[in-house]
């Protein structure tokens, strides 16, 4: 049968649109719109790979122009808009005048809205288009701050990390969670916190912070009450703080009387305030507010190693 | 020829095709073969929850004894689906309680369970045997404890990575002590501690069990009890591999899988002691199944069980084991298929581990029955990818992540685009591929030119234009499943290619530069496709058209394209059911004007074409292009029938 339909030159519409079910409407709805004339530039067809010879066609142009802008970093913006912009308003008009069949609301305003804004929008499409691609071609992010990326399971998120075994899910019909952009923070956020001369610890969480600055004022506020205490225990009372207490500044630089370090996964003890905070995050196992006079001393003694916790 | 074999016989016959693609195509012979396939079959595989409605399923086939069904598209394993975007189960279940009463076996993939769900399975199926849940959700240890009290004959229950809300252990205890059946229990993704005495019992009085899968919580120093209730055992997955260092412990544990002259496979080892791991040594020579992609091993460790392991065809590992490791690998364990490396720090900026290329390609040298890799690194080159694929032309799934997105040739500096091609031409046989690392349309071109046995594609942040997925599109002739992320594709390959898109079980682009007319075009041409527009900002037409949307999921489907569990940020193209039986005449119609015009055309071959009969020619002309005129006003369905009727009743 078909053989007999490819044949026939005389009835070119009846042909071609008996020759290829799934192209017959895509074809003649641009044929109203703009004449048989154009049918054989359009590039907005259905067929299957017989309609390759399109792309080879623009491919000559577009690769020219393409080379002149390849670079490590691709630019895909640039690219996508190289079509020649003829085809673009073509299928401007033909979504308008043809497809007045609007997904889930249905107005009118919409359509008029619509086909004033197009060409507007037209120039400005590919900007409001996500720059997620933009932005990873231009600099190098760290893996961290794509969404699901690496392309790990949440599962092993948490193991690798070292943390306990996976937190319980939402319940099932709470309301959609918004997809979080930084997932590498899947660990009990709760950190033990030790203080120089406190004989008890503390506990923070970590999550409720998101810079260091925040942590610090924390450790401060948690510790500042329990330093005036031990300090008038151990001073017997001789020094009279009354009801002011000294604030515990200066963890971070190093300028203050104490400072904060912590304790890593593999063991390690560092000074906060190196890494970026999710990092920072996601490798402490614990804090602790060392004297900054004991620190020096400790940096003269074994470097990185098992320090033991209990001075 | 139907009739010359009883129906019992062709039955017979039947029986003997297990595989679904072969009932498939049994079942397109002809119509009997059809209606006996279908009484006859007893498994079903549903790769597209949505692609088919359980009231279609239960219709044609009413015997079925065993389902299996995967629900949300692979990406959302990487929270690239945002909650609440379906793969329900529940529909289901209720749907085959009623249709099924003995219905065994129930697998579902990445869908959402609720707890009502569970009840509704351990209800309604009396003869329920398997339940395997892999990479779940929405449920709780109640809904377990539910399947635990009231299946009496479960043999298999398998909960394979799925998220479950711990809300207790003790649903283990609800097993009634007269269940003796169970052959296979996996609960290694559950958190809290489960009775342990509970379990010890349930596992003491099954002496089918060949599969015990514990979880983390299951203390080191209690395995070796477990084991030795179950020497029968195949697959063991420990729980925390940690403890004091003692020798009754290590010697207890040691005994008890000396005594395990059957097992396979092992896996667990989460917080693992190294000193330890030597209890295992005994089993290790059979070991055929290890993983290890929980454990925190140093390499020389791991080097000395593996090389253990002369029969290892499995292995997963962090990456712990480092170059020096896989060097390793490849010359003790030469019947290996599958390797997979994952990385134990992947969100930190700088390699904590000396593994690289250099591994990858040890192992491809070295071990000649690989045919499947999922290997996570920092660097790649096209002259150690090329390497690769000289070695290992067998391979099956080759899966390649390098952390950083869009990392190119770390020697050369160029794309990678020539490493891949060789993977692709010289793997005739590869079925799955997923790419990374810095990617033109030229390794696209190369995709589509030969990997002709291509079924899966993952791509992320690779290509340049449009090209690049048109060339995958019209090239990989077998290709079932796409899926691609943040890359510069947009309309123009889709829209060109919307006819291969229903030879596929699924289309899944994000971050792309697909715009929304594309979609609603794609819609409209195609209504077999359902194109969900997966956009959490809002009503898709409060943005111009030509506007990218988030996301876009499309498959293949013949049930209605109006999911009823749609949440607010899915849109479909609403449907009008008037308009699409217009659309269904007048398909009818064009075929008939094409039978007729063939008819002519025949007929004035042969030079017999009467003049009356050529103007009916013309007439059927005119027809025609009134017709496809008609179509066009899809708001004036008036407009539609009234020319139809006109133009065949004139």
């Amino acid at each position: 049968m078909e053989d007999y339909s490819r044949e026939d030159e005389g009835c070119p519409q009846l042909l071609d649109l008996i020759a290829k079910g799934g192209e017959w409407v895509g074809k003649s709805a641009v044929e109203r719109s703009h004449g048989t004339s154009e049918e054989k530039k359009l590039e907005l067809r259905l067929a299957p790979p017989g309609g390759e010879w399109s792309f080879e066609e623009s491919y000559a142009t577009i690769s020219r122009e393409r080379d002149g802008l390849f670079s490590l970093g691709p630019c895909p913006q640039n690219t996508v808009l190289k079509p020649p912009s003829p085809w673009q308003q073509q299928q401007q008009q033909h979504l308008q005048t043809s497809y007045l069949h609007p997904v889930r609301r249905e107005s009118s305003q919409l359509c008029s809205n619509r086909a004033a804004a197009a060409a507007a929008a037209e120039t400005k499409a590919f900007s409001v288009a996500n720059t997620a691609v933009h932005n990873t071609a231009q600099k190098r992010t760290a893996p961290a701050s794509v969404v699901g990326w690496p392309p790990i399971r949440s599962f092993r998120k948490n193991i690798a990390s070292g943390s306990s075994s996976k937190q319980a899910s939402d319940s099932p019909d709470g309301a959609p969670r918004k997809v979080s952009t930084v997932e590498n923070c899947p660990r009990t956020p709760f950190v033990k916190i030790n203080m120089d001369g406190i004989p008890i610890g503390r506990k923070v969480d970590l999550k409720s912070y998101n810079t260091y600055e925040k942590l610090s004022f924390a450790v401060d506020e948690l510790f500042r009450g329990l330093l005036a205490v031990q300090k008038k225990l151990c001073s017997g009372g001789i020094k009279d703080e009354g009801d002011g207490v000294e604030k515990i500044g200066g963890l971070l630089d190093g300028s203050g009387e104490y400072t904060l370090v912590y304790e890593d996964h593999e063991g390690d003890r560092m000074l906060v305030g190196d890494v970026p905070w999710h990092m920072f995050v996601s490798t402490v196992k614990r804090l602790r507010v060392l004297k900054s006079s004991e620190l020096s001393a400790l940096s003269r003694g074994p470097k990185q190693g098992k320090i033991s916790m209990n001075n | 020829m139907a009739y010359s074999f009883p129906e019992e016989v062709l039955e017979h016959v039947f029986s003997f095709l297990s595989s679904a693609r072969d009932r498939n195509t049994v079942s397109l012979v002809c119509k009997s073969w059809y209606e006996i396939e279908r009484w006859c079959r007893h498994r079903i595989f549903v790769g597209n929850c949505y692609a088919v409605s359980p009231e279609i399923v239960i219709r044609r086939f009413p015997e079925l004894r065993a389902v299996e069904m995967k629900g949300k598209p692979h990406f959302a394993d990487f929270n690239l689906v945002p909650e609440g975007w379906g793969a329900y189960a529940y529909p289901w279940i209720a749907a085959m309680a009623e249709a099924y009463p003995f219905l065994e076996e129930i697998k579902l993939k990445r869908m959402v369970v609720t707890d009502e769900t569970l009840e509704l399975i351990s209800k309604s199926y009396k003869n329920f045997k398997v339940l395997v849940l892999t990479s779940c959700e929405g449920f709780t240890t109640d809904g377990l404890a539910s399947i635990a009290a009231n299946c009496r004959h479960l043999r298999e229950l398998d909960l394979r990575e799925s998220e479950v809300e711990d809300l207790s252990g003790n649903w283990l205890s609800d097993f009634p002590d007269s269940c003796t059946s169970l052959v296979s229990l996996n609960m290694s993704c559950l958190g809290s501690e489960v009775s342990f005495s509970a379990l010890e019992r349930l596992v003491a009085r099954s002496p089918d069990l060949r599969t015990l899968r514990l979880n983390r919580a299951v203390p080191l120093e209690k395995l070796a009890n477990l084991v030795r209730h179950a020497p029968q055992l195949v697959e063991l997955g420990t729980g925390a591999y940690s403890a004091e260092i003692r020798s009754d412990t290590f010697s207890s544990l040691a005994d008890a899988f000396s005594a395990c002259k059957q097992l396979k496979a092992l896996s667990g080892f989460w917080d693992v002691v190294p000193s330890y791991l030597p209890a295992v040594y005994s089993v290790c020579s059979g070991i055929t199944s290890l993983n290890l992609s929980y454990a925190a091993i140093p390499s020389s460790d791991l080097v000395k069980l593996i090389s253990q392991c002369q029969n290892l065809q499995r292995l997963w590992v962090l990456d712990y084991i480092e170059d020096s490791g896989l060097e390793a690998l490849a010359a003790s364990c030469k019947d290996l298929q599958e390797l997979r490396v994952f990385p134990s720090d992947p969100f930190g900026a700088e390699p904590n581990v000396s593994l690289t290329e250099q591994g990858l390609v040890s192992v491809s040298e070295g071990c000649p029955k690989l045919e499947s890799v999922l290997y996570f690194c920092r660097q790649m080159s096209n002259a150690a990818l090329i390497a690769i694929a000289k070695n290992r032309p067998n391979f099956i799934r080759f899966r390649l992540c390098i952390i950083e997105p869009q990392a190119a040739d770390y020697l050369t500096l160029e794309p990678l685009d020539t490493g891949f091609g060789a993977i692709v031409e010289n793997c005739k046989e590869l079925r799955r591929l997923s790419m990374s690392g810095l990617l033109t349309d030229r390794v696209f071109k190369y995709i589509g030119t030969h990997a002709k046995k291509l079924e899966m594609l993952s791509i992320a942040f690779a290509g340049e234009s449009d090209f690049g997925l048109h060339h995958v599109l019209s090239g990989c002739d077998s290709l079932r499943k796409l899926e691609i992320r943040d890359c510069p594709f947009g309309d123009k390959a889709l829209l060109a290619n919307a006819e291969k898109l229903e030879t596929m079980r699924s289309l899944w682009m994000s971050s792309c530069s697909v715009s929304f007319g594309a979609c609603k075009l794609l819609a409209q041409k195609m209504p077999r496709l359902n194109v969900e527009v997966i956009d959490e900002r809002g009503p898709p037409d409060s943005r111009p058209e030509s506007c990218s949307v988030e996301r876009v999921y499309v498959y293949r489907t013949v049930a209605s394209r109006q999911r009823l569990d749609m949440p607010d940020f899915v849109w479909t193209l609403e449907e009008d059911s008037s308009m699409r039986y217009a659309l269904y005449v007048l398909e009818a119609l064009v075929l008939f004007q094409r039978w007729f015009a063939c008819l002519l055309q025949f007929r004035w071959k042969l030079g017999t074409l009467p003049l009356k009969q050529e103007e009916n020619w013309l007439e059927l002309l005119k027809m025609s292009t009134i017709f496809t005129l008609a179509e066009l006003s899809f708001t004036n369905k008036d407009a539609i029938f009234n020319v139809i009727f006109i133009r065949l009743w004139e």
